[in-house]
């Protein structure tokens, strides 16, 4: 079913937004950097994954976004549960 | 325009936002039986509970002319202790029947475990045999996909289960195509932070269609909005789709979902 907007009305109405939400990523990838250690943690690594999907081609960005962060799914698992 | 919160926890609301909900023409609401922030002591807090679901609520609803259904199980987080569980359980048949009981909800699993599914399974067996429909909570976050292709795969075993008679709640985007695509009602929960926004389920319904699809609010105790389901009719506005797709969004799936139980009596709204 087709959105009834134009793609250059929906950049339009959602450009600001799209604006702030980086502005606030990158103010928090900032704030980060700048507290005191080092972090070395996997979040770090999804959060790298993410912005690389991002910037890539294809449709169903937000799907793909969020099977980067979920957990495997492992079709034997019955088996494993004993069931 | 009139719309349903098929999936709201009014017992954590105060009664406010029953008024204000109705102002916004809210209809009818549906309240599952879930967590309530804390694990329950005993059996006992589970009974007054579901007392709470079955006899204050509707009341509450019905003095500001909202219709309150509520659905009666044991939530996921809390059916780790199968022993615990089963017990829980077995209160259930004594409210099922209960006039504004629409079924067994909401069940599913948390984190995932051999113990859940145990419960999961016990609560699925009840609802088989006494023929009720079912309402499934999917886990959060990082669980979610795991969770549900859980819940899925165990449902695809039982050949007793009548899939449209079935909602598997809070689908995301990497969720909702299998429940859709094996013949499942598909919840859309508007909820910040860890759900869906109104945005992005209006997306949804634009890329799925609008069959088999349920919008709520799923607000409880935490942060979340009794008017979610307005604030997506507002989307869809706003993106100019016609009132009649936001109106079987919002309206007539839930009332078609809710109208396979037996306890459903609605009471439509006059019209001019």
């Amino acid at each position: 079913m087709p959105i009834p907007l134009a793609a250059t009305e929906v950049l339009d109405r959602e450009f600001l937004t799209v604006r702030e939400k980086l502005l606030d990523l990158a103010a928090t990838l900032d704030r980060i950097d700048r507290a005191e250690g080092v972090v070395d943690d996997d979040r770090m690594e999804k959060i790298r994954q993410s912005l690389q999907l991002l910037i890539g081609d294809g449709p169903d960005r937000a799907q793909r976004l969020q099977r980067l962060f979920s957990l495997p799914y492992n079709e034997g698992w019955q088996a494993d549960f004993g069931l | 325009m009139y719309f349903f919160d098929p999936h709201i926890h009014m017992a954590a609301r105060t009664t406010d936002d029953f008024a204000t909900m109705a102002k916004m023409d809210c209809l009818v609401v549906g309240e599952p039986a879930f967590w309530m922030g804390y694990d329950r002591s005993g059996t006992n807090s589970f009974y007054d509970y579901f007392r709470q679901l079955t006899e204050w609520e509707p009341k509450r609803a019905a003095n500001h002319g909202i219709q309150h259904y509520a659905w009666m199980g044991i939530n996921a987080k809390e059916a780790e202790d199968v022993g615990f569980a089963r017990e829980v359980i077995a209160l259930l048949p004594e409210f099922l029947d209960r006039p504004n009981v629409l079924g067994i909800g909401e069940i599913g699993l948390h984190k995932c475990t051999k113990n859940e599914v145990t419960t999961l399974l016990g609560l699925i067996d009840l609802a088989m045999a006494r023929e009720e429909q079912m309402l499934f909570h999917t886990p959060h976050l990082e669980d979610k996909y795991l969770g549900t292709r859980m819940i899925l795969d165990i449902l695809r075993a039982d050949s007793r289960v009548d899939r449209s008679r079935v909602c598997i709640d809070h689908c995301e985007e990497h969720t909702i195509r299998p429940a859709l695509e094996e013949g499942y009602w598909a919840g859309i929960t508007l909820y910040p932070t860890t759900k869906a926004t109104p945005q992005r389920a209006a997306d949804m319904i634009e890329v799925y269609g609008p069959e088999r699809i349920l919008v709520n609010s799923s607000a409880d105790w935490g942060p979340s909005d009794p008017l979610a389901v307005r604030r997506f009719m507002h989307e869809m506005r706003r993106r100019r789709h016609p009132e009649s797709l936001i109106r079987r969004i919002v309206y007539d799936n839930p009332l078609e979902f809710f109208r396979g139980s037996r306890n459903f009596r609605f009471v439509p709204p006059e019209q001019d």
